[in-house]
């Protein structure tokens, strides 16, 4: 196989021939979708922590709106796997009360679309309440859902929130890509004293990539804060997190074909930002590109390429940054505009090319 | 005899403003002529509820001068921090109490250990009756490092065991509330919550979110409405359909209170307790209040209202004067005993006054204190690039 890395494998594989992952050579071991990382990470720790519970809309008898709490009213029951009503507001609330008294609330919005609705609670009464009290009140919330644009689903359903919460002091931003990364960032996002964003994505739920052993184990968290280079190379950084690291990744294994090496790095988190291996990267390679689902104005590139600019990193590059986005629009539904809305691997492979060139 | 020793420590008082604590409070249960009176309250108005709170009230006089030493207290927090927003020593925001004390006093006293509270900006009085000191109180207000918040919260935002704030947000602490409400169910701890909020808030929709919810999970949270008449400048009958908050709560059954008389803000509050605690589930109370400032310290409150409206509610309801008078006119406490008191306040105030403009502020490397309870970053970005400054942890971690 060309391809490098398993994960990329098992996301093609999957998509191209759903029922044949299983017996693949690649794997070495076990695959498990998104979807079951998140509810073991989930499951794990509502076993290791009675304060731990789960509210949201749908997360209960309805089994999770993407299924991605399945099983866990059966197991924990009414108490700590809470139905709401269609109120994030509301519920949002509460459950930033609940975390105030010593709880630790998983918030699910069915998607971040719908936490607009609540953002005041997640900022003015999650983010800033620590500082505010001069750390009289922690507020060990997750606040947890699919985000960014799924497919076909339009304007309204379709943004990501990334850039949003990653301004916000206050606030732990994880973006997990793989089940790896989600299961290990999730459970470091339950037991962490601070409220965490999880911002999971709809279009790798059902994705499976392989998990070692140790990441199946009951203790496996990751750290936050630290991106994980997911590629290794010499000659283009590329930046990533969440689904644009299975772009990247696929843009990186076309150009591994033409002799390019990119190194690309899954942040992992966004807030906070591992710069230091974005750096350490630059120094080898001279180049970077951020790619990003989100909008180009005052994006997680935007701010990787001001943090550049603004250190020694700046003297290694060969070549400007580029930023690989969405698209400056609202979401459009025709299938062949959204397509153009949303970074592609072309589209990576364009801006390489356009950054190797300026050297 | 009795007269006697008041007016000794009066003399004391006037050589040294702190030993007249001391001896006042040792002899105070000797001046009362009688040991308890039973007063009548105005009838509750009752929604969705088949009998309410008893309208007759016992107070012992022992109860009696620690609920007009508590109202009196706050009275003379509100006046201090007026006159320091006045000398520009309080900045931003100041949002005054004065005129409902009734409220947050009888309800504490009806209160038990394991309750807890969430209030809106107006909450210097609930901080004060929630355990932090006169100091705590307005040294947050001045901004200094024996503030309850450090001097980083203000005026809005105090904090203390069991209370949850001092929220800036209108409405925002009725759902956090309910979520406090929710955290005593879940732990069974037999705690209630309350969650006050203004008329103004009343009409906020995340308002009808907490009380759907509180009332579907059955929470044992008490939704307290504090009528004062005013969102900032817009009366109650230009910003509500309905006034009658005790009822705005729809299928949770609500109480309306002279929120005036501590005696039926304390009968009511015994009530509410007695009510969540049994299982039933969330109640609302709507206290009818008054306040005498403007909406903040920059509202001057009179192009909304008349300065008669004002005059008559201080002579005919004030919350502490009608009290007073009750207390000498049924001899459980004598004008000596409360001016006393007011004496022994007054010190105190006037101290923590004092001090809490003296106090420094904390140390400009606690800009970056205690952001994160767990911080992973490297450093926090200041204004500059090359000047990063670092978390620091001040706050000991369990």
């Amino acid at each position: 196989m060309a391809l490098k890395s398993p994960a990329v494998a098992m996301g093609i594989l999957s998509r191209i021939t759903r029922r044949s992952f299983s017996t693949s050579k690649v794997l070495s071991s076990k695959p498990v979708t998104v979807r079951d990382a998140l509810n073991q990470a989930i499951d794990e720790e509502m076993e290791r922590d009675e304060s731990v519970f789960v509210m949201g809309e749908e997360v209960a008898q309805y089994d999770g709106a993407y299924k991605v709490t399945r099983g866990l009213w059966k197991k924990y029951g009414d108490k700590r796997v809470i139905d709401t009503p269609i109120t994030e507001m509301g519920f949002a609330g509460i459950a930033v009360g609940a975390a105030f008294a010593g709880l630790r609330p998983i918030c699910e919005f069915m998607t971040f679309n719908f936490s607009m609705q609540a953002i005041d609670h997640i900022i003015n009464s999650a983010a800033k309440t620590f500082y505010m009290s001069a750390g009289a009140v922690p507020v060990p919330i997750v606040f947890r859902g699919p985000n960014g644009a799924a497919a076909g689903v339009a304007a309204q359903h379709s943004q990501c929130f990334g850039a949003w919460f990653s301004h916000c002091p206050g606030l732990k931003v994880i973006m997990p890509y793989s089940s790896e990364d989600a299961k290990g960032l999730l459970k470091a996002a339950i037991r962490d004293p601070d409220p965490v964003v999880c911002l999971e994505n709809e279009m790798l739920y059902g994705v499976p990539f392989p998990m070692s052993d140790e990441a199946l184990s009951n203790d496996f968290v990751l750290p936050f804060g630290k991106a994980k280079v997911e590629r290794e190379g010499k000659h283009i950084t590329v930046v990533c997190a969440g689904r644009a690291t299975e772009t990247a990744l696929q843009a990186a294994n076309t150009l591994a074909g033409q002799g390019i090496e990119c190194e690309v790095i899954n942040l992992r988190s966004l807030r906070p930002l591992d710069f230091d291996t974005i750096a350490r990267s630059v120094a080898k390679t001279h180049h970077i590109v951020t790619v990003e689902q989100g909008w180009p104005s005052c994006g997680i590139g935007s701010e990787i390429c001001a943090r550049l600019m603004e250190s020694p990193s700046f003297f290694e590059l060969d070549a400007p940054a580029w930023r690989v986005t969405g698209a400056d629009v609202p979401m459009p539904y025709a299938a062949s505009l959204e397509a153009r809305a949303l970074p592609r691997p072309p589209d990576v492979l364009a801006a390489v090319s356009a950054v190797l060139s300026n050297a | 005899m009795s007269k006697i020793v008041p007016s000794a420590a009066k003399l004391l008082a006037a050589n040294s403003l702190t030993k007249s604590v001391g001896p006042a409070a040792s002899t105070i249960k000797n001046y009362s002529t009688k040991q308890e009176a039973t007063f009548q309250i105005k009838p509750f108005k009752l929604h969705k509820l088949d009998s309410g709170p008893a309208t007759t009230a016992t107070l012992t006089s022992e109860d009696a001068l620690k609920l007009y030493e508590r109202l009196a207290i706050l009275r003379r927090i509100e006046t201090a921090s007026g006159n320091l927003y006045k000398e520009k020593i309080i900045r931003g925001f100041c949002h005054l109490y004065s005129g409902q004390e009734a409220v947050a006093v009888g309800m504490r006293a009806a209160m038990r250990d394991v309750d807890s509270v969430i209030t809106a900006y107006r909450c210097h009085g609930w901080t004060y009756l929630m355990g932090v000191s006169v100091l705590g109180v307005l040294s947050e207000l001045t901004g200094r490092r024996t503030g309850c918040s450090r001097g980083k919260g203000g005026s809005m935002h105090l904090y203390s065991k069991n209370f949850y704030g001092g929220n800036g947000i209108v409405g925002a602490q009725v759902p956090l509330g309910a979520g406090v409400a929710f955290a005593h169910k879940y732990r069974q701890d037999g705690g209630v919550c309350f969650a006050l909020y203004g008329d103004g808030a009343a009409n906020q929709g995340q308002l009808f979110e907490a009380y759907n919810m509180a009332a579907l999970w059955d929470l044992p949270c008490v939704f307290v409405c504090e009528n004062n008449g005013y969102g900032m400048g817009t009366s109650v009958d230009r910003a509500s359909a309905s006034t009658e908050y005790y009822s705005r709560g729809d299928y949770v059954p609500g109480i309306w209170v002279d929120g005036m008389d501590v005696l039926a803000t304390r009968e009511a509050t015994k009530y509410a307790i007695d009510y969540c605690t049994s299982g039933k589930g969330p109640l609302v109370m709507e206290m009818e209040t008054y306040r005498y400032s403007g909406h903040s310290m920059s509202d001057p409150g009179t192009s909304y209202r008349t300065r008669d409206e004002v005059q008559e509610v201080r002579q005919t309801r004030d919350p502490i004067t009608s009290f007073k008078d009750k207390l000498i006119s049924n001899n459980l406490a004598t004008p000596d005993q409360l001016k006393e008191i007011d004496a022994k306040i007054r010190t105190e105030v006037d101290e923590a006054t004092k001090r809490a403009k003296s106090e420094p502020e904390i140390d400009v490397e606690e800009l970056s204190a205690d952001i994160y309870h767990n911080c992973v970053e490297n450093e926090i970005r200041g204004i500059l690039p090359n000047a990063p400054l670092k978390h620091l942890e001040v706050v000991p971690r369990k």
